[in-house]
Formats: structure tokens, C-alpha cells, sequence
């Protein structure tokens, strides 16, 4: 019996809420706008709030001791297999209590902003279902105890992203794509699918506790050959592998990242949901989930490393920087924070690679905040430069379509915008805060903490105190070289983009006019609080990370010892280790981050690119090629590629080489080939019945004369008709055969003869039926 | 035991078999000039028998196993056949669905108009002979009723089917029969041999039987088995079908009016497969074994290549038809992998026909041979319920907008927003979305498979991930776009595209069963997998 007051049960509620919102708003509120926003909103208030519970007691703030070492949660029998059962559960550990402090906050802004945004589309009840639903699989995915029901989430967000991106299915570009991302990432996820089925195999059971909390059996595992290139890799190995995969695709890592600038096609609380609270973060979440089967076999902090981890550090930190060098050449404001994000989560996938685990968490958690921040601003300026577009419009200052050549006005483009300070200025300050934080800006914002600790980790690895005993593993230098010029680049595109929107001479009229209905309206409360919220997060958050030793604040904030990796930390069997300080990572990350932020304000904002110039960068890079800067905007052509080598060659394949060469052609030519060599023989039966027939004059018996007529029915023609005739005719031969042969059986030769002119009188009246019916 | 007034008892089986035919006679009895009562007394008889194959689902005792409600009465002595049924949990479920899918199909078959009398009585004929494979425990008796499965969809087919009617219900035709002739044959060959036609005894025996005096013409035992197992094979894997026995499969689905289609895929594919489970695996468990790694690279072909041919269709109808052969591949390598392990272990570790002595092959744990047979049977019900659906959404378009043809489509969500909705839920549930049915059971085949054939479920991911490519280009093609002027004044002018409230009617059962079956699959679990564990000796 579920007793209520015990806490096992209440992470079970967290994810329920919004299922039933969207139930219920695909089935009985969706023609009533505010009711739609009643129930949506108080989904989301109400998983809030159980998610604040549940986050409150087992961070030991209140309502009791805290997790204490132990997660709880409790579980329930679901699938029954042979002589086991599969159980299914939810179960809170420190990962999931940081996560339960994210997601939904993340979650509940994104909401309250999406009412504002959303409330003049004509299908916003549509919307407003589905973005429960994609909360309600993030949620069942955070609270999850096991990789079955973690996949359940993990799926059905797919869908929901899908359905989201495609939203204006009206528009060929929104629901490509959709299908974009959905494809892509199944690609990923049929990957993972063999992953968990392998790792279910080998373990009996997917429940996370049962399998992360055994070093023994995670050590068996680690050196078993895996069942397909045994040689070359473990079991535990192979399953990690595949998993890895599955989070490329979801957290859009290269080569499998291309799904995600696309989806921009979404409306804006989409890509919210999808870079921060959701989607994204879920395939970071599932490799530190997974960390201790990832790294069974490697030890990290010893230069052992295993296929996973040096595909997560390769991968991760490959993608950081070749990200956030194709931000740099984009004008799209979404498009910029799209690359962004895969670069920052190249940054958290790289840092689990060399083991940074807790490193990799912060992260994830930070910029889960900073970055609904970032998306919910950008979406604010697209509203305030449609509203603007429309105004000025309106007024008639220019006639419609004249600042851009021909083409359409393009809302998001940032060389449309500037000056937009002083029109949102609300808007403004929370997006710098963002800025900030994805920027590493020293000391006040999230992101700086969160990067200062993946460097230090890399660092520490790499070159650490050089020639000391844990230090010169390859994998860890690599990552810190390559993300420390990620990091630069980061500062760089980011301070470009905050200048480019807000700062100088609006540069189109749209710009000048551009607002979102003054600060008593309601579109404008509802999409800027939110941003506030954030905003105020973003800035400070981080301090729940910093380094005990770190100069004046690490006594401040962590004098027991960095909050966040002690509390996360708990969730591995064996605490990680906490490293010591250094300065050379505190001033890489320092010099990297200034050093960005300060050469984005010599080019763009201390004397902002006028309307129609070219960009500096561009200026500079065509200097050295003209091809560079056309490369990175064109993203190095890769969508190009594989349209061409993948998709296009696979619809090929499928159309002509499968259906038409292989089924119609191969396998239907020869069975019309059969049929060809049939039907002649069934002419030559034909024949010998009838000399037969006319041999025996009248003894015709009843049943061949229908046969006969049956068979001038089926002469339409079609030559395969006549394999028929030629099956009844082996038939009864064949039958006549074997009753020659053997007297016994004749009882079921009759009757199956009996069957069959049965069933050929039938056919013939019906046939005639039919005949007469036609006439 | 169905009592009528303490003077008839009729046993639940015979009733459930013979109620239909009852049905079928007394829907061509009644006058044909009134439609309406043809059509509600067809609904009436085959919603009777819903209830009473839903009654056998909720009677059958899963934990105490075995054959269940048999019947046995003399029927044909002289050849060692008797009138035996008996359902264990495989068969019930199949029982169940069938009882399911008929009554919808019914429904849907109310915009038949001509001929209403004869179609109604040849669908309830139908479901007589597919509800009677499931009952039967008499080979005599299965070959009948696997024969009675045939003659109605031939007419279905031929006289109420599209433009390519003839063609469609020939092919399906000659290509079931030509394996029905071996089946015919075979089973022959076996009643003589072993001198029973008795399924239950015959599978205690017969895969160690040794022959006797009488063998028919003095043919070798393995040889009789040999040839036996063959003919079997074939005939299901023709009805399944296997990977390439597969090509009458997308004309008779396209040509076939809706519920046709519904059934056929819905019920009539499944009889191929549980040939595989109920006869060949336990009387050939050697002969599986050996053929299980080509069953499961024919499982693989059908999958991948399924998956392909459907994302290559541009009609609606044949792209649906397709998904079949792709979903259909997953249980047969469920079945493949089922039976290695169920033949390894039968052989205590040995592989006769490589010469190999006992103990010589790894034993596969018989936990991946229940799981990927549970799946099997689990993916048999999954895909009853999807492919129904999305053949009854193909019709329920075609019947208002006179095409099946993707390319003319687009758009049509605007126009028809819950048809759309349906339409994606379906899709989304033949996808294999997880929180569907049809992922638990894709789940469990993978799983299963994969340390029994591990290279061959590699690669039927492929095929797993077409399976997406395909879903997604059908509800592009119908729902995405703006729609075109022309289809806004069709919609408008001539016949609303909106799904009718019958349709609705007739789909939220297998909508409401997916959502189940997917969330909390264990409704019908213990039923497949207390029978499944029996068969690996648990």
C-alpha cells in the first residue's frame, strides 16, 4: 500500500502533472484558450513545487536530514520476464536532486514565458499541450531509477521536439526541420537502443542503483570481451560506446550535431526547452548518469582511460571549438546561441571524458539556466522587432521589403537590429547577465565558475605540477588547449551578439520602432519576469561551485569545502577526488575570457558596424582566404554533405534499387517467370482433359465442368493468373500420388478433395454472382 | 462451458469457433434490400464474440498454465484425428485480438454498399477460420481452419477490392496455397509416420521419435523430418512473410478494401508466425536450431528492406502495406532467436548437422530465448493493433478523398486537425515510440536477439531506424504543408476530409490499447510469459 507521507513515493508525482495536462488539454480543454493556460500553468506550478519539495529535503535544507548517503525512491513491478520482473521506479540521488532544482525552474519560466509569446497563434492550445507533454517526459526522465524508463523520457522528448520544431508545419522549412531532428537523433538513439539491450543483457536488470553502486560487477564487466569486436574492446566498453552515441545524437555533438541550429524553426519557448531545460541537457544528464558503467575498467585520475571516455573527451572537445567557430560567422541571433550550445556541451562532454565529474554536473546545471535565459531574450527581441517591423510599417515610414534587397524582413537577422537598449531595456540587462555567464565573465556569473572547474580539472590531468605523480595524460591537454581557445571564441561571438542587437545606431527602422508594448502590458510582464528571475540566477549561482582555496571567496562560500562537488559527488560509489588549486587555469580562464570580451568590443561595440558594412571578422579573415569566413558561415557545408552522400543516396536506394529493381523487378520477374511456365503447363492439362473428356463422352463429372468454367472467369489475361490453375492442378496430383501410393490415407485425401471442389463450386457461383451483378 | 437453460452446454471453445458462422449464416438470411440491419446484426454477432473471447482472456489461468477448455470429441479415427481444441496463453491472445479487430473492421465496413449480405457473412466466415487456427490442437483441424483463413479474403480481395483486384487476390491466393500444399503434405506425412494427428501428443513425442515399422514407404525418419520441417517452414514463412516470400503481401494490402487490410495484417500474418512458435520450434528443435541463424538473416533482409521499400512508396495504402514486412521481421528474429536457443539447449550444447558434440556450442541463457520469444508474441499483438490502425486511417482518407497517392497530398492537418492527430499517435505507435506498444515489444526482441544473434540485431537497426524515415514521410506527405486550392474547395464543397465519428469510434479501442499496452504492459504479459517460460522448461 502507497503510504503518501513517505518520501519514496513523492518523486513518482513529479512528472505526473504535466502528463495530465496535456491529456487533458488534448481531450477536453483545447477550445478554451485560458483554461488551456489554467491547466498548463498549474501542471507546471504544481511539479515545481514537488520538485522544490523533494530538492529541499534531499539537499538536507529542510524537512529533514538530507539524503545522507542513500538515494530514495521506490519502484514497482511492470514487465514480467521469464521468471524475473522488470521494475520500474524513480529513485533521488544527489544528480537528480541538482537536477531537480534545474529542470523545473527551467521549466516553469519557460511556461509562464510561453503564454505571453504564444497567446496569438491560432493553434496555442496545440502548443501549450505539447510543451507539457515534452515537461512531463523531461521530468520522467530526471526522476527515473533505471535506462528503460530513462529511454521512455528520452524518446518521447524526441517527439515532442519534433512535433515543437515542426510546429508551423505550414512552413516546408519548420517541418523539415522537425524531421531533421527527429532523424538524426534516431540515428543516436537505435545506437543506444543496442545499448541498453546489451547492458540489460549482461546485468539482468536496468535499475541504476543495482548496476552503478557494484564496483565488482561493473570490474567483471570491464573485462569481458564484448559479443562483436571482442578483441578490440570490453563489454562494458561496447556499451558505453553505444550510449556515448546516443548522447552525440540527443546532445548534438558532431558529426550528428546538424539537427540542432535547424531547430530554430521552432517557436522560441521551443528552443528554450530544448537547449536548456530539456532535450540537450537529458543526453548530458544520461552520460554522468551512466559515469560509473562509462569509465568501468579506466581510472581518470590515473591516465587509464577506456573507448567511452576517449570518445566523450575527443568528441566533446572537437566540438567546442569547431561550434563556436562556426558561431562567430553567423548572423541569426538564435542561430548563434544554437551553436553555442553545442560548443558549451561539448564542453561538459569533454569533461566527463577525462573525468571531471562533477565539473561536468555544474555545468550542466549553469548552463541550463544561462542559456533559457539567453533563448527567452533572444526571443524577446524577435518579438520586439516584429512588433517593431509592424509598427513601422504601419506608419508607413518605408515601404514594406526595401531595406533588404527583395528578400522578406528577417526578424532574427542581427544586422537588422542595434540600438535595441534603449527600446527593451529589461530585456537588455537580463541578456548581458546571460551573456556573462556564457561568456566565463570573472567572478559574477555562473559560467565562470562552471568553466574555472572543467579547466582546472584539465589542467590538474594535463600538466598539472609538471613531472608529479598524476599529471601528462594526452586526452586532459588536449581538452584543456582546445577549450581554453573555445573559451576565447565563446567571449568573442557572444560580446559580437550583444552588440550587434543592442548597442549603437538602430540600423533598420524596425530596430528604431522595436518594443514590446510598454512595461504595463501583459505580453511584456509575462516574457520579461521570467527573464529576471534568471537573470538574478545567472550571476550568482555559481557560487554554490567555487574552490575552497580560491583567493578571499573560496573561505566565503566554501568553507567546508566546495558545496556543489561534495553534494554531487556523493553519488558515486567512491567520492571524487577534489583537486587542488591553481592559478594557471584561474588566469587561462581569466585571459580567455577578457581577451574575448574585449576584442567582440573592439570590433562591434565601441563603433558599431553601420547597416550594409561587412563584418570585421569577415574583413580580416577574407584577408587570409577569402574561403574561411564562407566556410564557417556556411557551417563547412556539412548538411551539403550529407544531403548528398546520405540522404539523397538512401532515398535512391529505396525507391529504385528496393522497390522497383529488387521487388518488382528480381523477385516478382521470377515469380512471373513461374507463372509464365505454369500457365503453359496448365494449358497442356487443359488440353489432356479435354481429350480425356471426350474420351469418356458423357461422363463429365459436375465439379470439372465448373473447374473448367472457373477457369474461362479468371482469363482476363494477366498470365500469373493461371499459377492458380496450375497449384489446383499439382494439387490434386500430387494428392492423387499419395493416395496411390498409400490406401490408409485416403480418407483425408477425399476429404480435402471434397474441400476443394467445394471451394471451387463456391468460387463459380459466386464468380457468376459477381458476373451477373457486373451486368 | 456456455449453459443454455440447463439443457445445452456448449464448451466456450466450440462457441467462440462456430458463433461466428452462425453470424455469417444469418447475415446472408436476412433481406438484402435493408443494409442497416445486415450491417448492425453483423456488428451485433462479431461484438458477441468480443465478449465471449474477451471471457476466455479473463478465464484462462496463466499461472497454472497448459492447454486450457479442451475439448476432445472422435471425429476422424481412421487417420488418427480427433476434434481437439485447447488454447494456452499464445493462443488466447491471438484469440483476443481477433475478437478485437473483427468487430472494428465491421464497423468500418459500413460504407460497403454492394453485395452487404455476402461480405459481412464472408468476414464472419473469416474470423471462424482464424479464431479456429488458434483453438486448434488437431493438425487436421489447423490445416481446415488454415484453409477457411484463406477462401473469404480471396473474395474480400477480388470482389470489393481497388483497380488491381484480380491481379492482388490471385497472387495472394497462389502464393498461400502453394504453401499450404506442403503444409497439406506434411502433415499427412507426420499423422502416418507417428499415426496421430494430435498436436499435444505429437509435440511430446515427435521431435525424439525414432520411427516405427510402418514408415511410410520406408523413408528414413530424418528424412520424413527433414522434409516435414521444410514444407512447414515454408508455408509460414509465406504467410508471415519472410524476407522474400513477401511480394504478395504489399498488392493484396493495397487492393484489399479497409477492414481487409485490417484483418489480413491485423490477424492473418500472425497465423504464419504462430505456426513457427505452436509447430515448428517444439516438433523440429534440432532442424530450427539449424535454420534459426538463416531465419534470422531473412528477419534482418525483411527488416532493413522493408523499411526501405515503404519509405520508397509514394501510395499511402502500399507504403503502410510495407511497414508490415518491416515490423514483421522483428518477430521473426524474436522467433529465430527463440528457437536457437530452445534448439541448443534441446541438443544439450551439441550442433548435429556440424558435426559438433554435445556441450561443444554455448548454451545461450534461456532468459534471452523467453525474452526474445515473449517479444515475438508481444510484437505479434503490437503490431495487430498499429497496423489495423493505420490501415483503418489510410481507408478513412481514401474513402473521402479518392487517393492514395502521397504525392497529391499535403496539408490536409489544417483541414482535418483530429484526423491529423490520430494519424500521428498511430504513426508514432508503428514507429515503435517508447510509452507505445510497440516499443516494449521491439525492446524485448533486441534484447533477446542480441547475444544470440548479435551481428544480425546490429543490423536490423537499420531497418529500425527507416522504420522512422518511412512514419515521418507518410505524415509529411498527408499532414504537413499548406494545403493546396484545390483541396480546401474539395473539403468545403464535396466531402469533408475530418475523420467520421464512426471511424472514431471504430479506432479509439486500439488507440486506448496501444497507450496501455505500452504503459503498463504487464495486462497481458504474465499471460504470454507464463506460457512462454513453460516452453523453455521454466
Amino acid at each position: 500500500m502507497i503510504e503518501w507521507t513517505n518520501a519514496n513515493y513523492l518523486p513518482w508525482l513529479i512528472p505526473v502533472p504535466p502528463l495530465i495536462a496535456f491529456v487533458l488539454i488534448v481531450l477536453v480543454t483545447n477550445r478554451s484558450w485560458w483554461v488551456t493556460v489554467f491547466t498548463a500553468l498549474a501542471a507546471s506550478v504544481l511539479s515545481w513545487g514537488l520538485a522544490t519539495a523533494v530538492f529541499l529535503r534531499s539537499a538536507g535544507l529542510a524537512f529533514g536530514p538530507g539524503l545522507a548517503g542513500a538515494a530514495f525512491g521506490s519502484s514497482a513491478p511492470w514487465l514480467d520476464l521469464g521468471q524475473t520482473q522488470f521494475m520500474m521506479g524513480v529513485m533521488v540521488d544527489p544528480l537528480t536532486t541538482v537536477m531537480l532544482f534545474m529542470v523545473p525552474l527551467a521549466i516553469l519560466t519557460i511556461f509562464i514565458y510561453s503564454i505571453g509569446y504564444i497567446s496569438h497563434d491560432p493553434r496555442r492550445e496545440r502548443f501549450l499541450a505539447y510543451m507539457s507533454l515534452f515537461a512531463g517526459a523531461m521530468l520522467t526522465l530526471v526522476v527515473a531509477d533505471n535506462l528503460l524508463l530513462l529511454f521512455i523520457g528520452w524518446e518521447v522528448m524526441g517527439f515532442c521536439s519534433y512535433s515543437l520544431i515542426g510546429f508551423w508545419y505550414e512552413k516546408p522549412s519548420a517541418y523539415r526541420a522537425g524531421v531533421k531532428a527527429f532523424m538524426t537523433t534516431r540515428v543516436a538513439d537505435v545506437i543506444m537502443l543496442l545499448g541498453v539491450a546489451y547492458l540489460f543483457a549482461e546485468a539482468g536488470t536496468l535499475d541504476f542503483r543495482t548496476i552503478l553502486l557494484d564496483p565488482a560487477f561493473l570490474e567483471k564487466l570491464a573485462s569481458t570481451p564484448a559479443l562483436i569486436f571482442g578483441g578490440a574492446i570490453s563489454a562494458a566498453g561496447l556499451i558505453g560506446v553505444f550510449l556515448v552515441a546516443g548522447t552525440i545524437g540527443k546532445s548534438a555533438q558532431f558529426p550528428l550535431h546538424v539537427w540542432l541550429p535547424d531547430a530554430m524553426e521552432g517557436p522560441t519557448p521551443v528552443s528554450a526547452m530544448i537547449h536548456a531545460a530539456a532535450m540537450v541537457s537529458a543526453g548530458v544528464y544520461m552520460i554522468i548518469r551512466m559515469y560509473p558503467l562509462l569509465s568501468a575498467g579506466a581510472h581518470p585520475h590515473e591516465g587509464v582511460y577506456n573507448a567511452p571516455l576517449l570518445l566523450m573527451t575527443y568528441v566533446g572537445g572537437f566540438t567546442a571549438l569547431f561550434a563556436a567557430v562556426i558561431a562567430i560567422a553567423q548572423n541569426d541571433i538564435k542561430r548563434v546561441l544554437a551553436y553555442s550550445t553545442i560548443s558549451q556541451l561539448g564542453f561538459m562532454v569533454g569533461a566527463l571524458g577525462i573525468g571531471a565529474y562533477t565539473a561536468a554536473a555544474f555545468h550542466l546545471i549553469m548552463h541550463g539556466i544561462f542559456k533559457a535565459l539567453l533563448f527567452m531574450g533572444s526571443g524577446a527581441v524577435i518579438h520586439a522587432m516584429e512588433h517593431g517591423e509592424h509598427h513601422a510599417h504601419e506608419h508607413g515610414r518605408h515601404p514594406h521589403n526595401t531595406f533588404a534587397g527583395d528578400a522578406p524582413f528577417d526578424p532574427q537577422d542581427m544586422r537588422n537590429m542595434g540600438g535595441l537598449r534603449q527600446r527593451i531595456p529589461v530585456t537588455f540587462y537580463t541578456f548581458v547577465a546571460g551573456a556573462m555567464a556564457l561568456a566565463g565573465f570573472p567572478i559574477i556569473s555562473a559560467g565562470f565558475w562552471s568553466k574555472d572547474e572543467i579547466f582546472s580539472e584539465a589542467w590538474h590531468l594535463g600538466l598539472g605540477v609538471l613531472g608529479g605523480a598524476n599529471t601528462g595524460y594526452g586526452p586532459a591537454i588536449f581538452l584543456f588547449i582546445v577549450l581554453a581557445v573555445a573559451a576565447f571564441l565563446t567571449a568573442l561571438y557572444t560580446t559580437r551578439q550583444v552588440a550587434m542587437t543592442f548597442i549603437g545606431e538602430p540600423r533598420t527602422e524596425a530596430a528604431a520602432e522595436a518594443g514590446l508594448g510598454g512595461p504595463s502590458s501583459m505580453v511584456s510582464v509575462l516574457m520579461q519576469a521570467p527573464l529576471i528571475v534568471l537573470g538574478v540566477l545567472a550571476l550568482v549561482l555559481g557560487f554554490i561551485g567555487v574552490h575552497p582555496d580560491f583567493p578571499l571567496l573560496g573561505g566565503l562560500f566554501s568553507a567546508q569545502g566546495n558545496p556543489f562537488h561534495s553534494f554531487v559527488g556523493g553519488t558515486l560509489v567512491e567520492h571524487p577526488p577534489a583537486i587542488p588549486f591553481y592559478w594557471v587555469p584561474l588566469l587561462t580562464s581569466l585571459v580567455v575570457a577578457l581577451g574575448g570580451i574585449f576584442v567582440g568590443y573592439w570590433l562591434y561595440w565601441r563603433k558599431p558596424v553601420p547597416a550594409g558594412q561587412a563584418d570585421p571578422i569577415q574583413v580580416s579573415l577574407d584577408r587570409i582566404s577569402p574561403y574561411l569566413y564562407t566556410w564557417m558561415r556556411n557551417k563547412f557545408y556539412l548538411d551539403e554533405l550529407y544531403d548528398r552522400a546520405l540522404v539523397k543516396p538512401s532515398m535512391w536506394v529505396s525507391e529504385t534499387l528496393v522497390s522497383a529493381i529488387l521487388d518488382q523487378g528480381i523477385i516478382d520477374g521470377i515469380l512471373h517467370a513461374i507463372a509464365r511456365a505454369a500457365s503453359w503447363l496448365g494449358e497442356l492439362f487443359k488440353r489432356f482433359n479435354r481429350v480425356m473428356i471426350d474420351g469418356v463422352g458423357d461422363g463429365i463429372p459436375m465439379a470439372i465442368g465448373a473447374f473448367g468454367r472457373w477457369f474461362r472467369n479468371i482469363q482476363t489475361g494477366n498470365v500469373q493468373q493461371y499459377l492458380m490453375m496450375a497449384i489446383i492442378a499439382t494439387l490434386v496430383i500430387g494428392l492423387s500420388v499419395s493416395a496411390l501410393i498409400v490406401r490408409v490415407n485416403t480418407g483425408v485425401i477425399l476429404l480435402v478433395l471434397g474441400v476443394l471442389v467445394v471451394i471451387i463450386i463456391v468460387l463459380n457461383l459466386i464468380g457468376r454472382a459477381w458476373g451477373g451483378m457486373a451486368e | 462451458m456456455i449453459t443454455i437453460g440447463n439443457l445445452v452446454e456448449i464448451p466456450l471453445l466450440t462457441a467462440i469457433i462456430f458463433w461466428p458462422l452462425l453470424g455469417a449464416i444469418v447475415v446472408m438470411l436476412l433481406p438484402r434490400s435493408n443494409r442497416t440491419l445486415v450491417r448492425w446484426t453483423a456488428l451485433g454477432f462479431s461484438l458477441v464474440e468480443f465478449l465471449l473471447t474477451l471471457y476466455l482472456f479473463v478465464s484462462y489461468d496463466h499461472a497454472a498454465g497448459g492447454f486450457q477448455f479442451e475439448v476432445q470429441a472422435p471425429w476422424f479415427a481412421i487417420v488418427g484425428s480427433s476434434w481437439h481444441l485447447g488454447v494456452d496463453g499464445l493462443s488466447v491472445v491471438m484469440i483476443l485480438l481477433t475478437g478485437l479487430l473483427v468487430p472494428l473492421g465491421v464497423l468500418i465496413s459500413f460504407e460497403i454498399d454492394r453485395q452487404i449480405n455476402l461480405y459481412m457473412a464472408l468476414f464472419l466466415f473469416l474470423e471462424m477460420g482464424m479464431v479456429g487456427v488458434f483453438a486448434a490442437l488437431d493438425l487436421v483441424i489447423f490445416f481446415i481452419f488454415w484453409e477457411i483463413g484463406l477462401v473469404p479474403m480471396y473474395f474480400l480481395i477480388n470482389l470489393w477490392g481497388g483497380d488491381n483486384r484480380l491481379y492482388a487476390s490471385v497472387k495472394f491466393f497462389i502464393f498461400t496455397m502453394a504453401g499450404s500444399l506442403g503444409l497439406l503434405l506434411s502433415i499427412q506425412l507426420i499423422g502416418l509416420t507417428a499415426g496421430t494427428m494430435d498436436m499435444v501428443a505429437l509435440a511430446g513425442f515427435w521431435p525424439t521419435f525414432q520411427g516405427s515399422e510402418n514408415a511410410f514407404l520406408g523413408i528414413d525418419i530424418s528424412t520424413v523430418k527433414w522434409l516435414t520441417f521444410l514444407a512447414f517452414f515454408l508455408a509460414f514463412a509465406i504467410k508471415v512473410p519472410i524476407w522474400p516470400f513477401h511480394t504478395w503481401l504489399p498488392d493484396a494490402h493495397t487492393e484489399a478494401p479497409t477492414a481487409g487490410s485490417m484483418i489480413l495484417a491485423g490477424v492473418l500474418l500472425k497465423l504464419g508466425a504462430y505456426g513457427f512458435l505452436r509447430l515448428v520450434i517444439p516438433y523440429f528443435p534440432e532442424q530450427a536450431a539449424m535454420f534459426a541463424p538463416v531465419l534470422a538473416f531473412l528477419a534482418v533482409a525483411g527488416i532493413i528492406l522493408g523499411a526501405l521499400a515503404a519509405y520508397g512508396q509514394s501510395d499511402f495504402k502500399r507504403l503502410v502495406a510495407y511497414s508490415s514486412v518491416n515490423h514483421m521481421g522483428f518477430v521473426v528474429l524474436g522467433v529465430a532467436a527463440a528457437a536457437w536457443v530452445y534448439g541448443i539447449s534441446y541438443t544439450n550444447g551439441a550442433a548435429p548437422w556440424l558435426g559438433l558434440e554435445p556441450g561443444v556450442v554455448a548454451i545461450t541463457d534461456t532468459q534471452s530465448g523467453i525474452i526474445a520469444a515473449n517479444g515475438a508474441v508481444l510484437q505479434m499483438f503490437s503490431h495487430g493493433l498499429s497496423s489495423a490502425g493505420m490501415f483503418l486511417l489510410v481507408g478513412a482518407l481514401y474513402h473521402k478523398a479518392h487517393t492514395r497517392d502521397l504525392r497529391k497530398m499535403g496539408g490536409l492537418w489544417v483541414l482535418a486537425p483530429i484526423y491529423g492527430g490520430i494519424l500521428i499517435f498511430v504513426g508514432m505507435a508503428s514507429l515503435g515510440l517508447p510509452g507505445l506498444a510497440g516499443f516494449v515489444s521491439e525492446f524485448m526482441v533486441v534484447r533477446g536477439a542480441w547475444p544470440v544473434f548479435t551481428s544480425a540485431t546490429l543490423l536490423s537497426m537499420v531497418g529500425l531506424f527507416f522504420t522512422g524515415a518511412y512514419i515521418l514521410k507518410a505524415i509529411q506527405k498527408v499532414l504537413h504543408g499548406k494545403p493546396s486550392q484545390e483541396w480546401i474547395d474539395y473539403h468545403h464543397q464535396h466531402h469533408n476530409l475530418e475523420i467520421s465519428w464512426r471511424e472514431i469510434v471504430a479506432i479509439s479501442p486500439l488507440v486506448l490499447l496501444m497507450l496501455a499496452t505500452g504503459l503498463l504492459p504487464n495486462w497481458i504479459m504474465p499471460m504470454i510469459n507464463d506460457t512462454v517460460t513453460r516452453w523453455f522448461g521454466g
